[in-house]
């Protein structure tokens, strides 16, 4: 039981982070109607911006995030500003297609940077080490679990109550009506991407402080996107309650069904797409997607 | 307050749909523009709320000026933000999110909560049946209470010009005179003027001070109201009533078939 519960608790600070990047994707499809290939590669981005300031420059973790949050904001604005405003009255395809060519910039731009090879900066996150009987939380895995935790909540109550985040959940409905309220849609548009670029950077700073940085670790926006399509691809909800389900998933398939594998190994990656694909055939709109609502 | 001078409109650089249209709306008067299907009603309103540019259609002669300056190559937020407020053919509610959420939506540019918060009842007051419904998802709603919640989304923006596409369409006849005597009671009580499209002529005439009839996107026809209730064409063609102002018998459609005189 306790063995359970261990992989429960740790598979739940993973979910927290799949969660934080799926938000990423939601929000992107949420305003263009397109899937943002390179939510991972700003997870990546993040990585290294954390080494950056953890490791190169010394920094304290809070001006670190503060640094690289400030750094995702430009970045976000400069990506619409640059390559989607342009795009705006085009075809979904071309988003998607633009978004292609940004990860395939992101990821020579990150090479260009800090070069190829793999950067660990375990330990320079701060551990704090939580026990609930017999059960730990992992100790690096703490902060990531509250940054995520409070990052999910700045951006429920966003959407929630304020007039961004309403105009934000409007301009998803319909573009044409929101311009004819006064609403600029390029500044909604921006908002969004900026969001996007600071979810992905702080995940990537957690993931970094746990298992270091390296260009391929954008393919964690693959396993975000299995959790977007299991929440269904337009509830933030249902990509928090996704991602922490398939954090918990993956950690009982290692624990459990591993060991039972002759390789001894490998089912972690593939059990939670298993999954997801048996939840999709039953229910297209994932768990918690918008049903399009029709008059009869 | 509005004055549209010879628009010409093309979408996509070679679809011409408006070929000089002019006309003009005074403060506070209701203004009804009519004509059949594809007579370029529609594109006419989103010319003058820039909403023509958001899909491919562009005004490519004359000019619309509105208090004064000239709007026609300003962008649809900049346009609603002046003070012009369409209401878009087919209701168009904001699905997922609640009626009071659709509201506030068009506030959005509004700095006074205070007098938000007082337009809402206002808007409430008009609609009473909206008011019923406030916390609910706003694509459920039927069709009247979703025409009503557009109408008084419309009013949020605290406009000074409402564009109104079409408000009857699909409505029941009770349901049609009911908005239509809302929309009379926004005109007079809070000084909206009102640029109304429609096909449903009878009701609009019956509210409006002036009327143009467009056809083939030229207007055709245009004077006071009361004097297009009596011209014996519009009689014919757009209320479906006979000279001698009986109900028209479908059993003398064949024999006789009326020309109308503005294409002579």
């Amino acid at each position: 039981m306790t063995f359970f519960l261990q992989l429960i608790v740790s598979g739940f600070s993973l979910g927290m982070v799949y969660a934080l990047i799926a938000i990423g994707f939601v929000i992107i499809l949420k305003c263009s109607k397109a899937f943002n290939i390179a939510q991972g590669h700003f997870v990546m981005i993040g990585g290294y911006l954390g080494f950056t300031f953890l490791v190169t420059f010394h920094l304290p973790v809070w001006a670190s995030l503060l640094a690289a949050i400030a750094v995702a904001i430009v970045m976000g604005l400069l990506i619409e500003r640059l390559t989607l405003r342009p795009l705006i009255g085009q075809p979904v395809l071309a988003v998607i297609m633009m978004t292609i060519a940004l990860a395939t910039v992101f990821e020579g731009l990150a090479t260009l940077i800090w070069g190829g090879e793999y950067k660990a900066y375990h330990g320079v996150l701060p551990t704090i080490t939580l026990r609930i009987g017999e059960i730990s939380v992992p100790p690096e895995m703490l902060i990531g679990i509250m940054v995520s935790v409070v990052t999910v909540a700045i951006l429920m109550l966003l959407f929630r109550y304020t007039k961004s985040g309403l105009a934000m959940r409007a301009t998803a409905e319909d573009e044409q009506v929101v311009q004819s309220a006064g609403i600029r849609v390029t500044t909604v548009y921006a908002l969004s991407w900026v969001i996007a670029c600071v979810v992905g950077v702080i995940s990537g700073i957690i993931l970094g402080g746990v298992s270091g940085v390296m260009v391929g670790m954008s393919q964690v926006g693959l396993k975000a996107f299995a959790v977007v399509l299991l929440g269904g691809v337009n509830s933030i909800g249902g990509a928090i309650i996704a991602g922490i389900t398939l954090g918990m998933l993956e950690n009982i398939a290692a624990g459990y069904l591993d060991p039972l594998l002759p390789a001894g190994g490998g089912l972690a990656n593939i059990f939670p797409f298993i999954v997801i694909i048996i939840v999709l055939v039953f229910r297209p709109h994932g768990l918690f997607g918008l049903v399009e609502i029709e008059r009869i | 307050m509005l004055q549209v001078n010879n628009i010409e409109v093309t979408y996509m650089n070679i679809i011409q749909v408006l070929r000089g249209v002019s006309l003009e709306v005074g403060d506070g008067k209701i203004v009804a523009l009519l004509g059949a299907n594809g007579a370029g009603k529609t594109s006419t309103l989103k010319a003058i709320s820039g909403l023509l540019k958001t899909e491919e259609g562009e005004v490519t002669g004359g000019s619309i000026n509105f208090d004064g300056k000239r709007i026609d190559r300003f962008s649809a937020a900049d346009i609603a933000a002046m003070g012009i407020s369409q209401v878009m053919e087919g209701r168009r509610v904001l699905g997922h999110l609640s009626v009071e959420e659709n509201l506030l939506v068009f506030a959005h540019n509004r700095k006074d909560r205070k007098e938000v918060k007082n337009d809402m009842e206002m808007v409430f007051e008009y609609f009473p049946k909206v008011k019923a419904l406030r916390r609910q998802m706003s694509g459920y709603l039927s069709g009247g209470e979703q025409q009503m919640l557009v109408i008084g989304r419309a009013l949020m923006a605290s406009p000074k010009l409402m564009l109104l596409d079409e408000p009857s369409l699909g409505l029941a006849p009770l349901l049609v005179q009911e908005i239509y005597e809302i929309i009379q009671r926004i005109n007079a009580e809070q000084k909206k003027a009102i640029l109304l499209v429609e096909q449903n002529a009878v009701a609009a005439l019956g509210i409006a001070d002036y009327g143009y009839v467009m056809e083939n996107g030229r207007v055709v026809l245009s004077g006071p109201a009361g004097m297009l209730r009596d011209n014996e064409d519009i009689r014919e063609f757009y209320m479906g009533l006979s000279a001698v102002g009986s109900q028209k018998s479908y059993r003398e459609v064949k024999h006789y078939r009326r020309r109308k005189r503005w294409l002579a």
